[in-house]
């Protein structure tokens, strides 16, 4: 079974947190995951920059741009990855735009994937229908799940079209908007979270986008599997460093 | 073999929607009723009333006696300088505005460079009295003050866009965040034949007025609809694809492509997509777009902010790997000498991004009988500070 799928069979509600390889200094990458994972985090979503983040906020497109200025690419990523099975069990997902993954090939990226340990993708610029003609096939092959997002505007249909293909995880995006901290939710995301729980899919469902502390995490996960917090993380970190990451993590799980 | 969009959004291998979740009931419902919005008998009519009475159409046809005698061919200029607000833009920005309205949408947002598509899009939204908002690069913003100001008095706001290169394509970019942001009541006016399908479609349909146009007025002129060769200059392909539109399928007439190159095509600081680009995804559309070789987006460079751009859209990706059309990089200088020279040849001040195509007469040679048409996509008044810099005016 894939790492991913496993920790969802975990009776708790899980914390995904997200970063930018390559933020605040190119060689963290590996640091961050050891610290996310003994602070107690679920899982990790491994963010490959990208020049062009459409989906992402300021503070995310932020980090992308300083991680590229930095000098990571795709081939030191894999390298800082190389060994990281020796050191960690967590379901580890790269999150990242397409093109970048084309340029390397699909097929060599989904093998690199899968040699470093990488358990899955979230690739918000791969449309279902296309992953699912194109490229299931390859992912398949390498053991690597791909994780669809849903908005409050997909429709049912839509939702249930991409449950049907996939076998991880839905990733619920909170609210129409590109990613960014919030400071809470309101009704709108309660029905919606509620609609979604109700639509009894066989994937179970975490939310993102706009979680950022205690009480969001709380109230995304009332209906929900677990949730991700990237911009909010994003930020401590280039406040505090990354020696505090247990400050952090333990602010939402205690 | 047809150079037309096919039923799943795709220009052979070239376009497609790749495009976040969160736009896409906004691009489907767009994707589903385009095409039979564009061909209602009240849709129609109404386009074709404000393209005569408010832009203008039909622009002329103007056979230029001087310009074909210094270079020995015979040369149309299709007069698109001539429509309201100075360039082929409002073509476009006319259908897409009827578009949103019967669509429900009651904000509007686009992208410029040059600033004539967010010129273009404040003035129909002035016309519908609908909200605009344009997203400008901080750089463009800085080189192409007058029409800034023109979309102010407008009544648009312009929001500058800072991230990146600061310039079109950063301005696309803050565009689709916007969408993503306001899902439901926001139309997003697109400005070139780029980005996710079905928009580089509708886009060269509402363009491709300009090709209908030349099909009679040739016809009038010469007594044949087709002319052996249509030149257009090509940022996102909009004006080009006008142009072509028409002729795309017959390939008795040569379709000229002209791309911006900058400084030169070995000096990296160049915009010449084909050359330089590599297949890849930008703004949606898989096309050919400047890139490393980790693929990351490079920044491009072309004194005229409409041409700076890193993608073309997927038509001209695949009229250039069909080799349907040449594609012709020409540098700053020499589009620079060429709208100087068409200044003073012909009496018309065209735009820097226009006056690109017609420098390649200095090396590409036409046969006497040959009858050339050029896009004259629009006039110089924005580019008139660039004028004075560069010629010390
Ligand atoms: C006058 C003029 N011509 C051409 C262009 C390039 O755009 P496109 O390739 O979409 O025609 C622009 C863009 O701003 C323009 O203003």
């Amino acid at each position: 079974m894939n790492r991913i799928q496993a920790k969802l069979k975990e009776d708790k509600k899980l914390l995904s947190i997200y970063f930018s390889a390559g933020f605040p200094e190119v060689n963290d990458t590996v640091e961050i995951i050891k610290r996310l994972e003994k602070s107690g985090v679920d899982m990790i979503e491994i963010g490959l920059p990208f020049s062009d983040p459409l989906a992402d906020g300021p503070t995310i497109q932020a980090s992308s741009t300083k991680a590229l200025k930095n000098g990571m690419h795709t081939a030191l990523l894999f390298k800082q990855l190389k060994d990281i099975r020796k050191e960690v069990s967590v379901p580890l997902i790269l999150m990242g735009y397409f093109n970048p993954m084309l340029q390397y090939g699909v097929e060599a990226f989904c093998k690199k994937c899968h040699e470093v340990g990488i358990d899955g993708f979230i690739i918000p610029d791969l449309p279902a229908q296309v992953y699912d003609e194109e490229y299931k096939a390859i992912f398949d092959r390498y053991g690597l799940l791909n994780i669809f997002l849903i908005t409050p505007q997909t429709s049912n249909d839509r939702i249930q079209y991409m449950d049907s293909i996939s076998e991880g995880f839905i990733y619920m995006v909170s609210s129409a908007s590109t990613t960014g901290a919030q400071s809470g939710f309101g009704h709108t995301q309660e029905d919606y979270f509620k609609r979604i729980a109700d639509l009894n899919l066989k994937n179970p469902q975490i939310v993102g986008f706009g979680i950022s502390n205690k009480q969001t995490f709380t109230q995304a996960t009332t209906h929900a599997k677990g949730a991700i917090i990237g911009s909010a993380f994003i930020k401590y970190i280039d406040a505090q460093g990354i020696a505090k990451i247990h400050e952090f993590v333990g602010n939402i799980l205690n | 073999m047809s150079y037309h969009v096919n039923e799943k959004g795709y220009y052979g291998q070239f376009g497609g929607a790749f495009i976040p979740e969160m736009l896409y009931p906004n691009i489907e419902e767009l994707r589903q009723k385009y095409l039979s919005i564009m061909a209602e008998p009240d849709f129609k009519a109404e386009f074709d009333q404000l393209l005569k009475s408010y832009v203008g159409r039909p622009t002329p046809l103007y056979y230029a006696k001087r310009f074909s005698e210094k270079y020995n061919t015979k040369i149309y200029f299709k007069r698109e300088d001539l429509c309201h607000t100075g360039a082929h833009k409002v073509n476009n920005t006319i259908g897409q505005i009827l578009m949103a309205k019967r669509l429900g949408k009651t904000r509007i947002i686009a992208e410029t460079g040059a600033g004539q598509h967010g010129v273009a899009t404040a003035t129909v939204c002035a016309l519908a009295g609908i909200q605009c908002i344009v997203y400008m690069g901080e750089i463009d913003i800085a080189r192409q003050a007058p029409n800034v100001a023109r979309m102010k008095m407008l009544g648009a706001e312009v929001r500058p866009a800072k991230s990146g290169s600061r310039t079109l394509k950063d301005a696309t970019n803050e565009a689709i965040r916007d969408w993503i942001n306001n899902p439901e009541d926001t139309h997003y006016i697109i400005g070139s034949a780029v980005g996710p399908h079905p928009y580089p479609d509708m886009v060269s349909r509402f363009q491709s007025v300009v090709s209908e146009e030349i099909k009679w007025q040739l016809n009038e002129a010469e007594g044949t609809q087709n002319p052996d060769y249509v030149v257009a200059c090509v940022g996102g392909g909009s004006n080009a694809a006008g142009a072509y539109y028409h002729f795309l399928d017959d390939e008795r007439v040569g379709l000229i492509a002209v791309e911006a190159a900058g400084k030169g095509i070995d000096t990296g600081e160049s915009a010449a997509t084909s050359i330089l680009g590599k297949e890849g995804i930008i703004h949606g559309s898989k096309t050919l777009l400047m890139q490393t070789h980790d693929g990351q987006i490079t920044e491009p460079y072309s004194i005229s902010a409409g041409l700076d751009y890193p993608g073309v859209g997927p038509m001209h990706a695949h009229l250039h790997t069909t080799k349907r059309a040449e594609f012709i990089p020409v540098t700053d200088d020499e589009a620079m000498t060429a709208g100087l020279m068409l200044s003073q040849l012909e009496g018309i001040i065209p735009a820097i991004e226009t006056a690109h195509a017609f420098a390649i007469f200095e090396t590409k040679k036409f046969k006497p009988n040959d009858i050339v048409v050029v896009c004259l996509s629009g006039r110089g008044d924005k580019d008139l500070n660039t004028y004075i810099d560069y010629f010390k005016l």
